[in-house]
């Protein structure tokens, strides 16, 4: 018999190590997943983890790792935070939406005017829109006591409508023949989140992110702000006695979620997709939420998990075209991977014990 | 260097060295579904593994699927070009921007780009007019249905649906004077669950035929569920739903095209071109009309798209009025290809607003 003992203190060192063989694991069933598809898995497990790094057009992808990567990282550090306080923001996706609509809505306004103070304004703009669609669940639950998971997932539906209605009516390229979507951004220098410095993959928003994580770092181990999170979410009742004020942190952590999200999707349409489009969004703040437990809530764990993530990607469809994996395959792999964490999550908290039979 | 000297130089490396194995040659598809979605992506995926059958051991091809329209795509391509691909069909509208920033910078690879209209010299563009297959779905439909009212599944108000719903209730006005089309706008391509809604939707108000220009066979199974509703397959021939509900079908036909343009690059001949061909090339197909249709419409139907496809006749031949009631086209004057490929307006008869 396997018994579950819980520890009297959650472990530090499977807490550490549980991400770790995690990916092993994956890595592990994942390879028995290609074999079964008739794929040699070492080779799979080659082009998707080891050729986007070193491989031979390495000088290409890993730039690449940013420009994935950093919407990802941005978007998880706003959520971990709600996330250590118990507070869970779903979604991102939406306040990505949101931001890039209202960032590039801004620029768009006014083209084709040039100045140096349009990209900072359309960032000020994309990080309000998030902020401010983020605040819709937070005020409704601070208000009616609604449920912030089932309203702020709902209105990604919402800002997703939005999207195609923008694309098609009010941000429409007015010289594209009638076809959805707005002007590309790219091609106008002062609303474009170009590269800082080209083939590098570095842009506004992958510094960004960077610095997120810095500031995230800080907040949670130096400030009081970051100490009051961490109390709320290990023990309500204690922070409630110590004179945390839940409403202030709900109105933080969603606050801040949502603008970080909202940035996110300011640089990315922005800088990489240029413009947009019906399809604008595609799926970085539901991942983010997969990368911030990969992280464990921790800022550095975030951008290693990102960065992780990012290349599974990006591996996943090198696979794709070179090795014939079908897309279905590289999705299961990649939920292999959070359905391991969590599986392997149990050890942080409990101890297996090998009972002997009747004893229990 | 510069970033772009170094992704050139890199595919002139990898070129060279495929070219010192073999002379085969690659050519990559960029896909915007799963290859089995039934539907747009999967007739793309058939024409792909006829160019395979084509030229056999010249020719490799690779693909990657679901890929989202944006940054991913354009990684797609560049990964494509690097690892020596000499021809990149792009089969969705929004991959347009990324096909030419990755053309850019790599002026030796050439692209195809379904459905889009910006060209290079190393891009073309090329579509398929559907329209002239929902003529005779219209036809069809204007003859079958009892209750006269016709339900439409519409994906995104671009021109090419809105193209659709006008030829489509243009030739079933013209046969059933009294029909009457319904529309719901589900706002995606393929979405199984909002397309079986709507098709629900469409058949509570009345509707005994659902015509759809979306890419999943759920409008079919919700037909066959409601027991006295017929439907027509899209993108793909969806024959398992035959001979009832599914009477027929407009099937997207790339593999000549594809063939084509793989012989092209092969012979060193390929040009930017801009092709727009329909039922006379063989891009556009009439999937078989099951005999559920009684056998004279059936017959008319089938003149129609020999019509259709020698070109004596028009899908869009006036007179036809506009939404407002002005005049669009003169008796016996047919459409120009510019106003069909930027249609962004209903024709006489049809109720409610294209909306934006």
């Amino acid at each position: 018999m396997i018994r579950l003992e819980k520890r009297a203190e959650p472990s530090q060192l499977w807490s550490l190590l549980t991400p770790v063989v995690a990916v092993i694991t994956t890595m592990i069933a994942g390879g028995l997943l290609f074999a079964a598809l008739g794929k040699n898995p070492f080779v799979a497990i080659r082009t998707i983890f080891y050729d986007p790094l070193f491989g031979e057009f390495a000088f290409y992808y890993r730039p690449q790792l940013l420009v994935k990567g950093g919407p990802l990282i941005l978007i998880a550090i706003g959520l971990s935070l709600g996330f250590r306080a118990g507070i869970w923001n779903i979604g991102a996706e939406g306040q990505y939406i949101i931001g890039a609509l209202c960032g590039a809505g801004a620029g768009l306004a006014l083209y084709p005017m040039e100045s140096v103070l349009i990209f900072p304004l359309m960032i000020l703009c994309g990080l309000l829109g998030g902020m401010l669609w983020a605040m819709i669940p937070a005020i409704l639950k601070l208000k009616f006591g609604t449920n912030e998971i089932l309203v702020s997932l709902m209105l990604v539906y919402v800002a997703e409508q939005l999207l195609a209605s923008m694309s098609l009516g009010l941000l429409k390229n007015p010289e594209g023949f009638g076809f959805p979507g707005s002007r590309n951004l790219q091609d106008y220098p002062s609303a474009h989140n170009a590269e800082l410095i080209a083939g590098t993959g570095m842009h506004w928003g992958v510094l960004t992110a960077f610095i997120a994580v810095i500031f995230a770092y800080v907040l949670l181990k130096k400030h009081m702000l970051g100490f009051n999170i961490r109390l709320t979410g290990e023990a309500p009742r204690a922070a409630r006695f110590g004179g945390v004020n839940p409403n202030r942190l709900i109105l933080f952590c969603m606050g801040a979620s949502g603008a970080l999200a909202g940035l996110a999707g300011l640089f990315e349409v922005a800088g990489p997709a240029g413009q947009v489009s019906i399809d604008f969004n595609v799926g970085y703040g539901f991942t983010a939420i997969i990368v911030a437990f990969l992280g464990r809530l921790h800022p550095v764990g975030i951008l290693l998990a990102g960065l992780l993530m990012a290349l599974t990607y990006i591996g996943g469809d090198i696979a794709q075209s070179s090795l014939s994996l079908p897309s279905a395959a590289i999705q299961v792999f990649q939920g292999m991977l959070l359905f391991f964490l969590l599986a392997f999550d149990v050890l942080t908290n409990f101890r297996i014990r090998l009972a002997v039979k009747g004893a229990a | 260097m510069n970033f772009t000297k170094l992704l050139a130089s890199a595919a002139l490396v990898a070129g060279l060295a495929t070219s010192a194995v073999a002379e085969k040659t690659k050519v990559g598809f960029v896909y915007v579904g799963p290859v089995g979605d039934g539907g747009w992506t999967y007739e793309h995926d058939q024409g792909r593994k006829a160019v395979v059958d084509a030229f056999g051991d010249d020719v490799e091809t690779v693909y990657v699927e679901n890929v989202p329209e944006g940054p991913d795509a354009e990684r797609v391509m560049t990964q494509m070009a690097l690892e020596g691909a000499d021809l990149i069909f792009t089969t969705s509208f929004g991959y347009m921007d990324q096909t030419i920033n990755v053309a850019k910078k790599f002026p030796n690879v050439k692209f195809e780009h379904a459905t889009g209209y910006k060209t290079a010299d190393n891009v073309s563009v090329y579509s398929a007019r559907f329209y002239e297959g929902r003529a005779v779905q219209g036809h069809i439909a204007g003859k079958m249905t009892e209750t006269n009212t016709i339900g439409y599944i519409a994906s995104f108000p671009i021109p090419e649906v809105i193209r659709g719903i006008n030829s489509a209730y243009l030739h079933a006005k013209k046969v059933n004077p009294d029909v009457d089309f319904k529309i719901i706008w589900v706002y995606t391509w393929f979405d199984p669950a909002k397309e079986a809604d709507a098709a629900n939707a469409l058949i509570e108000q009345g509707a005994d035929v659902i015509l759809q220009h979306t890419d999943s066979t759920a409008p079919q199974a919700a037909a066959q569920a409601a027991g006295n509703v017929i439907s027509f397959g899209q993108a793909s021939d969806m024959a398992e739903y035959g001979p009832f509900p599914r009477v027929s079908s407009i099937i997207d036909n790339w593999a000549p095209y594809y063939i084509d343009r793989t012989k092209a690059v092969m012979d060193g001949t390929w040009t930017t071109t801009n092709t727009w061909d329909g039922i006379g090339p063989g891009m556009v197909g009439i999937g078989e009309i099951s005999d559920h249709v009684p056998a004279d419409v059936k017959a008319e139907a089938l003149e129609m798209v020999e019509k259709l496809g020698s070109g004596e006749y028009h899908a869009f031949t006036g007179p036809i009025n506009k939404q407002d009631g002005s005049v669009w086209l003169a008796e016996g004057e047919t459409a120009d290809d510019g106003t069909l490929a930027g249609m962004n307006f209903y024709i006489e008869g049809l109720e409610g607003d294209v909306p934006n």
